[in-house]
């Protein structure tokens, strides 16, 4: 199973490689790596219709808990076949798509990459390893956003969707965490016989807001669904692909996953009613007020996912079915509405649609397509939307004293849902076909089959809806908790409240799509309360911090050394001051305890004092940085005295180097001036010699505690022992602590190519300018 | 300071400073030394040439960017970091070590490839900082 999910990961690098022949004729192919693996998942159909889970570990960090275990149940194998299969149609409409596209093998690239990331979310059973590729799929998707890179809002849109699902990755992560502490193990199977004490343990609030928090980021949930519609920038097949059949679903996905561990509590459901109603509902009325064929799918879209949330909220057997259903049935139809956006942008050149009509002339397996999906959309009989539309309305009849409110609400969503179907699927062909239309053709049969396919299928599952009942519903109701479910799928229940119900939403739509017609003024109109969406709110959030930080940055880093020295040296007195003589009556020091000065330690001292007297009256650089040598040779010698050998040699080296570093630049350096008045130097000699006390305080302070020797002791214990060295020190550099000294190594390394560049660059700069 | 003595002095100085820097990072891990003393002290037997004879023998003598060194070096202790791994299957910076006492080395370890890696950072940040600021004032 690793290798199924790193198939995607393998292809994307290999494009990486053998790319330039993947951009011709040969694009094509690249839809045969789906294509295996749709029919590889589509072998385990039997064996989890029996209610078996196939499981594949992999130990990647036992000691962290973070392994590569793999689980594939209903849930998970109903995700991965829609990620292969609309994966698969996806890839083949790209071919013909983007043909003749200079980056059609990076765009390859990134949707390998994106399938293997999806599926490893769907089929991880180890919370850690999921995050990862919970935060892969929104890199991935970040660059399939970004995608017209040379356009400034499809940057844009990229970073703030970025921002958004990557703010969600780590709420996902301290949830997992806490989850993680709280059930003693990051398998989710475990977790799941866990239920009853993590959700009576004291963090059950707080994991429960922090998945959340990750659900809502992901699968656009009011208030953070505002950069899905941004997300549309980005070439159809991927809003196809992204974020209306796959990604935009990890959310629910996630949710679906921890219904057996965290729901059934009030504040699961309540909360995922609230969120979901709101959702469904704001976006919904919002598709009225678009004229773009995408800013409508991505707000239908949006309703869709808030009435997923609802329904996994409602948590009743019937929900948890219908939303099975519904995944499947939103999937066929908004995937096939999206391609044909696609088809039309592609040969028309516009997605207004106020200026499309008549296209049924010129491209009729298309309009085909479109009609299909838009009646699927609509729920009506014997489509397989109208299953789904049926299951929803059952579930909130069941409600109790809430039924007429969720009811109501989920009528209003679907009706003007099935109306965003409608100005998707069908406006754009009816009518009479303009003038500047005539010569609009059919495309390539890699762009209208699969739309076609993916129509028929919601056509042909409605009326046999047996296909998918065993084989996918009831393994995914099994997977969420409910066991031996007795609900089936069935197109007709006879004549009851339902059917009245589904009668009423497909009579109110109807008349809403006739005698409503998307224009720009009702655009417009909507426009005037930008102010107050959430968009705007965090682009506004988003401006002032960077002039906070700019402004902040600029009183810091105001391009003085000696005012940046004085900063941290005033801060850490000021802190360690703080904490030192906040805490004590007075500072524990005994004297007693200090051997003897002996007469060498007070000629270093004294010579060390004279070099500093010297250092601070010098009146030229040659003497203060010979006098600050001295200073460092002075404390070399303190070293020896107190053999340490090893401090001493390096000690001595650095000086050196560093007496020579200062002769180098010396003689280029503008003649020595006396900047500082009387004033600066007495604030810098407070500070200086404050500094100077409250370093031998700590110093003496040290001293005088009881030292823990465990560390030191063990180091000097095992030094031969383990690392067959006698030089504790340099065992401690090169063995107990090596990868400290390979950090460090690096950062020598970074720190030599910054001066390197800082100066080379510099120079070449003014070379230029001097040629110019 | 293009002095005839100093820079007599430097062409002899300069192979013996760099055999005690070798000697330096061979002993340490048992005596006093190691790869960070041994490079500071090979960079400063450059330094020394450079200032006796001028930077541009100096680099004459070393031929390549005193640059590279840092890549290589990173590379050598990065593998010697890694090679437990590939090894022997032990977790990263286990010493690995040969079983047999060589003459003048005395114990070989992936210890010591590790402290070579680190002088040869070490030796290729301070001759590049220094070669570079010399170059550029």
């Amino acid at each position: 199973m690793l290798s199924a999910i790193l198939l995607g990961f393998i292809f994307s690098i290999f494009l990486v490689f053998a790319g330039k022949y993947f951009k011709g004729k040969l694009a094509v192919l690249s839809s045969l790596v789906p294509l295996v693996l749709f029919l590889y998942f589509l072998s385990f159909i039997p064996q989890v219709a029996n209610g078996e889970v196939i499981r594949a570990n992999y130990e990647w960090v036992p000691s962290l808990g973070l392994n590569l275990d793999f689980a594939l149940d209903g849930l998970s194998l109903l995700f991965s076949l829609l990620i292969t299969g609309i994966g698969f149609l996806v890839f083949a409409y790209t071919a013909a798509y983007l043909k003749g596209h200079d980056y059609l093998d990076r765009f390859y690239g990134y949707l390998g990459m994106f399938m293997g990331a999806m599926l490893g979310l769907v089929l991880s059973d180890n919370l850690l390893s999921m995050f990862i590729f919970w935060e892969l799929t929104s890199i991935s998707s970040f660059f399939l956003i970004g995608f017209n890179n040379t356009s400034e809002a499809s940057r844009k849109s990229a970073v703030l969707a970025l921002a958004i699902t990557g703010s969600g990755g780590f709420l996902l992560l301290a949830g997992a965490l806490l989850l993680g502490g709280v059930a003693g193990t990051y398998s989710i199977s475990e977790m799941v016989g866990l239920s009853d004490s993590i959700v009576q343990s004291e963090s059950y609030l707080w994991i429960v807001l922090l998945i959340f928090g990750a659900a809502f980021t992901k699968s656009a949930q009011f208030p953070f669904h505002f950069w899905l519609p941004g997300a549309m920038k980005a070439p159809t097949p991927v809003s196809t692909y992204l974020h209306s059949a796959t990604m935009v679903k990890a959310g629910i996905y996630l949710l679906l996953r921890f219904t057996p561990v965290l729901g059934g509590e009030d504040i699961w459901n309540t909360t995922l009613i609230t969120v979901g109603g709101i959702t469904m509902f704001y976006a919904a009325v919002h598709t009225l007020f678009r004229t773009d064929l995408k800013g409508v799918l991505a707000y239908s879209t949006i309703a869709v996912l808030g009435l997923l949330v609802f329904l996994i909220g409602l948590g009743t057997e019937y929900a948890l079915t219908a939303a099975a259903v519904y995944i499947i049935v939103h999937a066929l139809y908004k995937a096939t509405l999206f391609l044909i956006t696609g088809i039309i942008d592609h040969e028309t050149g516009t997605r207004d649609v106020t200026r499309l009509a008549g296209l049924r002339k010129v491209m009729f397996p298309v309009a085909i397509a479109g009609f299909l999906a838009a009646l699927s959309s609509a729920g009506m009989p014997p489509f397989v939307g109208f299953i789904g539309k049926d299951l929803v309305y059952e579930s909130t009849l069941h409600m109790g004293s809430w039924a007429i409110v969720l009811t109501v609400l989920a009528i209003a969503t679907n009706i003007l849902v099935l109306y965003a179907g409608f100005v998707a699927g069908i406006k754009p062909f009816t009518g009479k076909l303009p003038e500047s239309f005539s010569k609009v053709h059919l495309p390539s049969f890699l762009m209208w089959l699969p739309p076609v396919i993916l129509a028929v299928l919601g056509l042909v599952v409605g009326i046999f809806p047996g296909l998918i009942d065993g084989p996918l519903v009831q393994p995914v109701v099994n997977a969420v908790g409910i066991d031996d479910s007795e609900l089936h799928l069935k197109l007709w229940h006879g004549f009851n409240t339902v059917l009245g119900l589904s009668a009423l939403t497909l009579g109110v739509g109807f008349l809403l799509y006739f005698l409503v017609k998307p224009s720009k003024a009702k655009e417009k109109g909507v426009a005037r309360f930008d102010f107050i969406a959430p968009l705007t709110l965090v682009n506004n959030f988003g401006n002032s911090f960077r002039t906070f930080s700019n402004w902040w940055t600029r009183i810091f880093q105001n391009g003085f050394l000696r005012n940046y020295v004085s900063t941290i040296i005033l801060f850490l007195v000021v802190l360690v001051g703080y904490s030192l003589f906040s805490d004590h009556d007075g500072i524990p020091i005994d004297f007693s305890s200090f051997s003897r000065m002996t007469y060498y330690e007070m000629i270093i001292m004294g010579i060390m004092f004279l070099a500093i007297l010297f250092v601070v009256g010098a009146r030229s650089r040659l003497t203060a940085v010979v006098a600050m040598g001295v200073v460092g040779y002075a404390i070399c010698l303190m070293f020896v005295i107190y053999s340490a050998p090893d401090l001493a040699m390096t000690q001595f080296s650095i000086d050196t180097l560093t007496v020579i570093l200062f002769v180098l630049v010396l003689s280029s350096l503008p003649k020595y001036l006396s900047i500082s008045d009387y004033k600066m130097k007495a604030i810098d000699g407070v500070l200086s010699v404050s500094f100077g006390i409250l370093i031998t305080l700590i110093a003496l302070e040290v001293l005088g505690e009881p030292v823990n020797k465990e560390v030191s002791n063990f180091y000097a214990d095992n030094a031969y022992v383990m690392a067959k060295g006698k030089n504790v020190v340099n065992v401690i550099l090169v063995d107990f602590r090596g990868v400290d000294t390979l950090m460090e190594i690096s950062v020598l390394t970074i720190a030599a190519i910054g001066v390197f560049s800082l100066l080379k660059l510099r120079l070449r700069r003014d070379d230029r300018e001097l040629k110019d | 300071m293009k002095t005839i003595i100093l820079r007599t002095a430097s062409n002899y100085m300069l192979p013996l400073l760099l055999v005690f820097s070798v000697f330096i990072l061979l002993r340490g891990h048992y005596l006093p030394g190691g790869g960070f003393v041994g490079g500071l002290i090979a960079s400063i037997a450059f330094v020394l040439h450079a200032f006796a004879n001028g930077l541009g023998d100096t680099r004459q003598l070393i031929r390549f960017h005193p640059g590279f060194l840092m890549p290589t070096g990173l590379t050598v202790s990065f593998l010697s970091g890694v090679s437990p791994i590939i090894f022997a299957g032990k977790p990263l910076m286990t010493g690995l070590w040969y079983p047999h006492h060589l003459p003048i080395v005395g114990n070989l370890g992936s210890a010591l490839f590790f402290d070579i890696g680190v002088y040869l950072v070490v030796l290729g940040v301070t001759l590049t900082i220094i070669f570079t600021i010399s170059e550029s004032v």
